[in-house]
């Protein structure tokens, strides 16, 4: 019986290929000799789809940051007028800044408080190390959207804090500072991206070489030393992976600046999303996307210049 | 292991649940008072009810919107698995020139604000003269699942050894053959992780949905609209209560899978 299986499988499994080379025998033959072709061709249908997902959008949207809005179409002479705009008008320099301020600060907070929970879980758990990496990483899957309600449940006009407080009749007024402030948008964003952070610093952790640990204490480093002569300098490399992946996303985030931030709080990325939508200046909001990505990129550059001087200094 | 590197540190400990405390409070706030009875966030929490689960089972728009996000998370994770599949294989197995920029690139998404690639997109299908509707929202998807799917598989596809390929193939299976017999079932671990991780995160996603969406809402693109009516945030609760339960079950498993499977067979290899 299982014979049987098996021959009928291999038959099936050597017919459809004599049919194949005979029709595709050139292709097929060009694809045994060739292994680079081979792995190109399987890379191929991702790469295609990534290529028109991401260079085409990307060259379009450069192109139409040239142009200037007609109407309800487009006027596609060149023109700098958007860039001028940009430069010139404060109000974009001013977003621009703060959205590089909020994310900085956020960054800086969130590795700060992620260092030592992936030094914990790198140096002292021993059983179960992959389920306290999949509990921390956990909540950075589930619904950004989500995330971000939680603390406006929390910090909101009518939210947990305020409510509780007056309830117990601590305030008469909600604390307006609370919602719709820069602070709100650092707490949320720290919170909503911590679980992201901890990974890169983490792997950094881990790999390194513990009898160099040792080295230091045999040679007379107290832990703090040690630490900061030893383990800190060598995961400096997670710590900036961690940093870049905080920083350059949360630049261009709208979401948290919309539903926590207010008036003070609104960065970049609602700026956009207004030329998208109601402004109705699609020219604009390209040209404000390009000036935001060469300034996040600008930034990320002094940041990794930053640390690699600093590495230089403690070598 | 050196002991006196490892010595418990109470102080570290404390400090990592407390982390692990903050970490999930927040979230679970949100199923905390969607089981209560008044529409105010206030504690203590009043009376227990179910009310407003048993009320959002009546809401029309809302099963639509549910309807749209699973169509589209199916599909986004069903194609991105695919393309990682052989993505990963290539990575792993091929000699590829240039392959680190090529493999960056991909990544690009984890990386570069979404807002970018929603924007971009967004002009992409108006150029193009594509309208509006669920299938840009999974194009747009499918840019941000394609990336997460093959980092998925590629510790998949490196933790199992490339010689059984190499066996069955001695044994006279086509590549073909070959790939369906011996490939996908050591694999098949990652690739269950890499549907529920894609799926997952189409489920929840929101920039592309915001700036991609027709006529027809996604789960996000309808919760983000019940956000503006304060009294209808019971009814939010409720839902985002069922949608956070779901996803943190997926990524879990898929993340148990993708992490746990893996230990296993290399155990299973080195003994």
């Amino acid at each position: 019986m299982a014979d049987t299986t098996i021959a009928q499988t291999q038959a099936a499994s050597t017919k459809p290929s004599v049919d194949l080379i005979k029709t595709t025998g050139f292709l097929a033959s060009l694809l045994q000799r060739y292994e680079i072709l081979r792995g190109y061709s399987l890379l191929a249908p991702a790469l295609v789809f990534m290529a028109l997902g991401i260079l085409v959008p990307f060259g379009i949207l450069i192109t139409m940051s040239f142009w200037t809005p007609a109407g309800f179409e487009f006027n596609t002479d060149f023109s700098l007028k958007n860039y001028q705009d940009a430069a010139e008008r404060p109000i974009y320099g001013a977003l621009v800044t703060r959205s590089l301020w909020i994310s900085g600060a956020a960054t800086l907070i969130t590795v700060m408080f992620c260092y030592p929970m992936a030094y914990y879980v790198a140096f002292y758990v021993h059983r179960n190390k992959m389920l306290w990496l999949i509990l921390m990483t956990l909540p950075f899957w589930t619904s950004y959207l989500l995330r971000v309600f939680a603390w406006k449940i929390i910090l909101g006009y009518d939210g947990l804090i305020n409510s509780s407080l007056s309830g117990m009749g601590l305030i008469e007024q909600p604390l307006e500072f609370l919602l719709y402030s820069q602070t709100a948008v650092v707490i949320t964003l720290t919170h909503a991206w911590a679980a992201f952070a901890i990974l890169p610093i983490y792997v950094s952790l881990e790999k390194i070489d513990r009898s160099l640990l040792e080295a230091a204490t045999d040679l007379g480093d107290g832990p703090w030393t040690r630490f900061f002569r030893v383990t800190l300098p060598l995961s400096l490399p997670g710590v900036m992976a961690a940093s870049m992946l905080i920083f350059i996303p949360t630049v261009g985030d709208f979401i948290t600046p919309a539903l926590m931030g207010g008036p003070d709080g609104m960065m970049i990325g609602n700026l956009i999303q207004l030329q998208f939508g109601r402004a109705n200046n699609w020219p604009m909001g390209s040209t404000l996307a390009i000036v935001m990505m060469l300034s996040v990129g600008a930034a990320a550059l002094v940041m990794y210049l930053m640390t690699e001087f600093l590495k230089r200094r403690v070598a | 292991m050196s002991s006196y590197i490892n010595k418990p540190n109470p102080g570290l400990t404390v400090y990592a649940w407390v982390f692990i405390f903050v970490l999930y409070a927040p979230m679970l706030l949100i199923p905390l008072f969607s089981f209560n009875e008044s529409i105010y966030l206030i504690f203590p929490i009043e009376a227990f009810t179910l009310n407003w689960y048993l009320e959002l089972s009546d809401t029309a728009p809302m099963w639509d919107a549910l309807w749209n996000s699973v169509r589209v998370g199916l599909i986004s994770a069903v194609i991105s698995t695919a393309l990682g599949v052989f993505a990963a294989k290539a990575i792993t197995r091929y000699r590829i020139p240039g392959k680190g920029p090529i493999v960056s690139f991909m990544m690009l998404p984890l990386v570069v604000p979404g807002i970018i690639f929603a924007v971009a997109i967004l002009i992409f299908m108006n150029r193009l003269g594509i309208p509006l509707s669920l299938v840009t929202v999974t194009l747009g998807h499918l840019v941000i699942c394609i990336p997460f799917a093959i980092a998925t598989l590629i510790p998949r596809f490196e933790g199992f050894d490339p010689s059984l390929e190499e066996a069955s193939a001695d044994l006279g299976e086509n590549g073909w053959w070959t790939f369906w017999r011996v490939t996908v079932p050591m694999v098949m671990p990652g690739i269950f992780a890499s549907l529920m991780l894609t799926f997952t995160i189409s489920f929840d996603e929101f920039i592309m949905a915001f700036f991609l969406t027709g006529t027809d809402m996604t789960l996000p693109m309808y919760i983000w609209g019940q956000l503006r009516f304060p009294q209808r945030l019971p009814g939010v609760l409720a839902l985002s209560s069922i949608i956070i339960l779901i996803s943190f079950v997926m990524v879990f498993l898929s993340l148990w899978l993708a992490k746990f499977g893996l230990q296993d067979d290399q155990k299973g290899a080195g003994a």
